[in-house]
């Protein structure tokens, strides 16, 4: 037996009262890594260091559900400092089951791919795609996931778009994949010209732009040039950079970080609660052996170092196994793009950071619940906790 | 100069606004090999003198001189080392550790020696057959009686074969048997193994297997008997 050995004896001499407090720390642990890594995705600072610095994105100005006409796309790429544009709108699409959303945009392909070209394509597939009236093309991951093929007809649902004779089922025919830059994208991707001639209503209408400027530094004059073209037309706008629109969009759900921390906060405080409560009963349990131990010759350093870091592993290793499966269902919510639809999938450098948070704040948990007794170990003397 | 020398000792304690004198200006004076039985009174002084002895308490004033070294003047840190390495303690009540196995318990003093696992774990079985009991290894102390304990307890506090045994009323829970069987234990340490053995207890049987037998009454020594060990 070692002292790491006594202390992990020490630590389950009450199997229940330990296994009930790591089950505590575990589920905290878990929503910690969960959605703390969601709540910073949802943070100002991520989304703005995340995205391209030198496009803008142009919506209507009262509601993003609302349309603009497609002919901005032209009187746009007109200003100088535009270098292209492309369009994008929300098609509501979902595969199969109403239930089973698919996030579909009826986009320019042409112009897309340029625009964003992190979306790396072949050229093989992006030459189909332009050929092909009824195209679509959709993320590599996608494509694996429903064991798709080049030349399949999939049938997609729309909630919003029916199509001429009153049918919300399209078909589209699959020509190729893409690979987007980050983990979990499921965007799939289809002709606006097709869309555009068969859909019952929104033709010569687009969700909204995308600019890509030549200069970053453009991005506030074009901003207040393009918004002041449409100010006094029944389709007035807003652009803003993609940063910030995001971020805006985001905000729709309210101010997530806040709640998200908030709930945190609360978890934690239960959770220091539940530990200090733990530590304190295992401490008053044993401040008569503490006594036998200091009169054997262990001096009071050595017992108060053994209690503390009795503490500590009483945090760290529920919060290991709570961030291992908290990692856990962030990556199968990421690759099977149930995130995608609502919430953004947090990259792996985000769940990675929280993960290290975690066990950073595991550590500082053990420290101060086990500052006390560890403290009050040292300090006790023999014959007073040999006669407790 | 005597192997255990206490010199105008004296112990207080404050209770509140209250001064409780513990023992007052005793003097007491030990060879090594010593058997010596402590008796008296409940608050007599029996256990404070022992805890002096032991180095597990500090006199009000006065000198501890135990092998040499004077315990007054050691920090809490020295006096620790100390204790692990000269003194054997055992208690009333065994004050077995309950979720290690008697072997694990034996071991716990040898944690603070440089001996590796094996070496410590060897020398906890040795101890183990010196109060024969090296059947019992795995068994935790919820699983032996109270007379094995307490020989579980003789063996830990063997076991880093320190020169003084101290001893708080090892027999105070035992039934006659048991005890019998503790006091000849305590017998063969100090004749065959060479221990100093300080004993507090109330039974008078139990001192006569001692060499000496001192009296506390009101923290002053009383009476001093020199006794021939039972056979």
């Amino acid at each position: 037996m070692t002292g790491l050995g006594f202390v992990w004896k020490n630590l389950y001499r009450k199997k229940t009262r330990t296994f009930l407090t790591f089950f505590c720390l575990y589920i905290a642990f878990l929503l910690y890594v969960a959605l703390g890594s969601i709540a910073v995705v949802f943070s100002v600072d991520t989304i703005s260091g995340e995205l391209g610095a030198n496009r803008l994105q142009t919506s209507a100005k009262y509601s993003m559900i609302d349309d603009i006409p497609k002919r901005y796309v032209d009187e746009i790429s007109q200003l100088d400092g535009v270098e292209l544009v492309t369009h994008m709108s929300w098609f509501g699409g979902y595969y199969k089951e109403p239930n089973n959303m698919l996030v579909t945009f009826p986009v320019d392909p042409s112009t897309f791919f340029r625009v964003y070209p992190e979306y790396e394509i072949s050229d093989e597939h992006l030459t189909a795609f332009l050929e092909t009236r009824r195209g679509m093309v959709a993320p590599i991951s996608l494509v694996e996931r429903y064991e798709w093929k080049v030349g399949d007809i999939i049938p997609i649902g729309s909630q919003i778009y029916p199509q001429e004779d009153g049918n919300y089922i399209w078909e589209f025919e699959l020509v190729g994949s893409y690979t987007p830059d980050q983990d979990g994208q499921t965007a799939v991707l289809l002709q606006y010209d097709y869309f555009e001639e068969a859909t019952a209503f929104g033709k010569g209408a687009v969700g909204w732009l995308a600019i890509q400027i030549s200069d970053p530094q453009l991005a506030p004059e074009l901003s207040q040039q393009i918004d002041s073209m449409y100010i006094n037309s029944s389709d007035p706008v807003r652009t803003a950079t993609e940063s910030e629109s995001n971020r805006q969009f985001l905000a729709q759900y309210g101010n997530i970080t806040l709640m998200m921390s908030g709930i945190l906060l609360a978890v934690f405080f239960t959770i220091l609660l539940v530990c200090a409560n733990t530590m304190a009963q295992a401490f008053r349990e044993r401040i008569a052996e503490l006594g036998v131990l200091k009169t054997i010759g262990f001096n009071d350093y050595r017992l108060g170092l053994w209690m503390l870091s009795e503490a500590i592993w009483l945090s760290v290793i529920p919060a290991v196994f709570g961030v291992l499966i908290g990692m856990g269902v962030l990556f199968m919510l990421g690759s099977s793009g149930a995130t995608a639809m609502f919430v953004p999938t947090p990259p792996m450098s985000v769940v990675l950071s929280t993960a290290a948070s975690s066990l950073g704040l595991a550590l500082a948990l053990g420290v101060i619940v086990g500052a006390i007794p560890a403290l009050t170990t040292t300090r006790m003397s023999i014959v007073d906790a040999m006669h407790a | 100069m005597a192997f255990i020398e206490l010199i105008n000792v004296v112990k207080n304690y404050t209770k509140g606004s209250e001064v409780v004198h513990v023992l007052q200006d005793l003097n007491l004076s030990l060879n090594a090999g010593d058997f010596l039985a402590l008796m008296g009174p409940s608050g007599s002084g029996k256990s404070t003198l022992l805890n002096l002895i032991g180095g597990i308490d500090k006199p009000t004033a006065g000198r501890v001189v135990v092998g040499g070294a004077e315990l007054g003047g050691m920090s809490s840190s020295q006096l620790a080392k100390w204790r692990s390495e000269s003194i054997g303690f055992v208690f009333q009540f065994y004050n077995l550790l309950p979720f290690l196995t008697a072997q694990r318990n034996i071991e716990l003093p040898l944690l603070l020696t440089n001996l590796r696992g094996a070496q410590r774990k060897e020398n906890a079985m040795t101890a183990l057959r010196t109060v024969s009991l090296d059947d019992r290894a795995k068994h935790k102390p919820g699983q032996l009686s109270g007379g094995q304990q307490q020989r579980v307890a003789i063996a830990r506090a063997i076991v880093a074969d320190p020169q003084i045994l101290v001893c708080d009323e090892p027999t105070g829970d035992l039934d006659r048997q048991s005890a019998q069987e503790i006091l000849e234990l305590l017998e063969i340490l100090n004749d065959r193994f060479k221990k100093t053995i300080i004993m507090v207890t109330h039974d008078p049987l139990a001192a006569e297997h001692a060499k000496k037998v001192l009296h506390l009454d009101k923290g002053v020594l009383v009476e001093s008997t020199e006794e021939a060990v039972s056979a």
